[in-house]
């Protein structure tokens, strides 16, 4: 049997707005915080995989090794969209399942709070203007708005409605996404290191900017600061550390990324269903576990319209079956599949590289019994999934320690 | 008359506007922009391929909210037209949720999208409803 991989420690920073802080600071207080709660130092650490997307080339692996410690040790600056962090973090593990060190620290970082709208804009033209080719479609003038749209809550939409066009929903789509953004909002509020933590009503959330129909503002992720840390452990050298430690130690049953296969389309709007489904399908059978077996899930809610896809790629529902899902109440934190009780990036926020080690943090601290008062009742078995647009997907499962209480 | 350019290089004009695809000899996966070999087979032979001019909506979103520079608002979508998806903008409709539904018929149409310095006129395209 291959040695299984632990988390031996892991944080988040509160997300939101830090003005006094850069991504060096954030980064910092997320690894310290998640090097403390391993109860482990920075001498301790065979390899460090840090992800800040914003500014990929500035190696932020580097720049937090200045601050925390300088031990020589190998360093991956790790850049995949919105699956950042969760790259990160599986780049830590893949170190350390290959047996080149015991322990390795993933760090997931961004400043974000006010970047605005993403993915929108074109290419800013000289002053004399005239009709030339450019680029792979040899597109004489800008196409964002003219041949669809490239920023990300349109994209989203787009993904959302596709879903309701193949699987017919009876309803107004409008009310249905709304509702699972009240969902999210609602959770939101049990959980101090959300950037937004205010409950909305259904019409404050319809009635709200309308940004790209059906998405309103807050059903759209919240650009925000924030970092996040882990520290993995391999099994064997776990059972060498504390019973304390070892209690803790929460299990990686899974660790999948996936890439999207060719299919029809998938080049015209971003198909993020068939590699989210691949990577679900990897990490079930990885870890040994159905989606039933599940007490809660962290998935990657970038837009309103994007949650409800998920339900379907995850298998948490009958295929197809997802607006009915969701009405049953099945993903409100009392439901049958918890989904997003840490709100979700609609109101937790999505500092990018970070989100993909936070949404595992939310996973361990209700499997460590550690939530307070948003604690999933004996929760045993979660799982977190990320997407970044291009595309990447990242899905772990993660199981309770034996030992815990 | 105006010297006119396509939009982008797929796009053909003329009496019978169209788009046209790159296909995969090999496996007939098709794509709308320079290739250097195919996503699906990785073959790397292609040949123009004319997509249908009429299909139906299978996605939209009303952009209200875009980059500074970029009209709003618009609808964007996708077109499947007689099974070779296509991305554009839903044109000529009023753009609520009243007049773009899921699932309507809609075929190309052109339009000017601008005029450079030297008086060429870039023409662009997108989608309306068929009338019934």
């Amino acid at each position: 049997m291959a040695d299984d991989i632990w988390i031996l420690g892991i944080t988040m920073t509160k997300f939101g707005k830090h003005p006094d802080k850069d991504a060096v600071d954030l980064a910092s207080e997320a690894a310290l915080g998640a090097l403390a709660d391993a109860g482990v130092t920075m001498r301790d650490i065979g390899v460090l995989a840090a992800g800040n997307l914003m500014e990929a080339a500035a190696g932020i692996g580097q720049q937090l090794q200045k601050q925390i410690g300088q031990t020589g040790i190998p360093v991956y600056n790790v850049a995949n969209a919105c699956a950042t962090g969760a790259t990160a973090l599986r780049t830590a593990i893949m170190a350390v399942k290959a047996g080149e060190c015991d322990m390795g620290l993933a760090v997931g970082v961004e400043k974000l709070a006010g970047a605005g709208l993403l993915g929108g804009g074109g290419t800013p033209k000289s002053d004399k203007k005239v009709f030339e080719p450019r680029g792979r479609f040899g597109a004489v003038t800008s196409t964002d708005g003219r041949i669809g749209t490239n920023t990300m809550p349109g994209v989203f939409a787009q993904v959302g409605m596709q879903y309701l066009h193949k699987h017919p929903y009876e309803g107004e789509p409008f009310d249905l996404f709304a509702r699972i953004s009240e969902k999210n909002h609602a959770h939101s509020t049990l959980n101090p290191l959300a950037a937004y933590t205010k409950r909305m009503t259904l019409d404050e959330i319809k009635n709200d900017v309308m940004i790209a129909y059906p998405n309103t503002r807050p059903m759209c992720s919240a650009n925000c600061d924030g970092a996040a840390a882990a520290v993995v452990v391999s099994g064997s050298k776990l059972k060498t550390l504390s019973l304390e430690q070892q209690r803790r130690a929460v299990k990686i049953s899974a660790s999948v990324l996936t890439s999207d296969p060719w299919q029809e389309a998938c080049q015209v709007l971003p198909d993020v269903n068939t590699l989210t489904r691949l990577a679900a399908r990897q990490a079930y059978e990885q870890a040994g576990v159905g989606p039933e077996d599940l007490d809660l899930v962290e998935l990657h809610d970038c837009f309103a319209t994007a949650e409800l896809v998920h339900y379907d790629n995850l298998e948490l529902c009958e295929p197809g079956g997802a607006a009915d899902f969701f009405l049953s109440g099945a993903t409100w934190r009392d439901g049958k599949t918890p989904v997003n009780v840490s709100g979700g990036l609609q109101s937790k926020g999505h500092p990018i590289a970070a989100t993909g080690i936070a949404n595992i943090w939310e996973i361990c601290h209700h499997l460590r019994g550690e939530a307070g008062d948003r604690q999933i009742e004996g929760a045993k078995v979660g799982l977190a999934h990320v997407i970044g647009l291009g595309s990447a997907c990242g899905v772990h499962i993660l199981e309770r320690s034996g030992l815990a209480a | 008359m105006a010297a006119a350019v396509p939009i982008v290089d797929y796009l053909v004009l003329g009496d019978d506007p169209h788009l046209v695809a790159k296909e995969c000899t090999s496996c007939g996966a098709r794509f709308f922009d320079r290739r250097n070999a195919c996503a699906s087979c990785s073959g790397t032979e292609f040949s123009d391929a004319r997509v249908a001019t009429e299909g139906e909506l299978t996605a939209y979103t009303i952009v209200a909210f875009a980059a500074p520079g970029v009209p709003v608002p618009f609808v964007a979508g996708v077109v499947d037209c007689d099974g070779t998806s296509v991305r554009g903008n839903v044109i000529n409709v009023e753009p609520d949720p009243e007049h773009v539904k899921l699932g309507m018929k809609v075929k190309l149409a052109t339009y000017v999208v601008g005029t450079d310095d030297e008086g060429t006129e870039a023409i662009g395209f997108g989608f309306e409803p068929i009338e019934r």
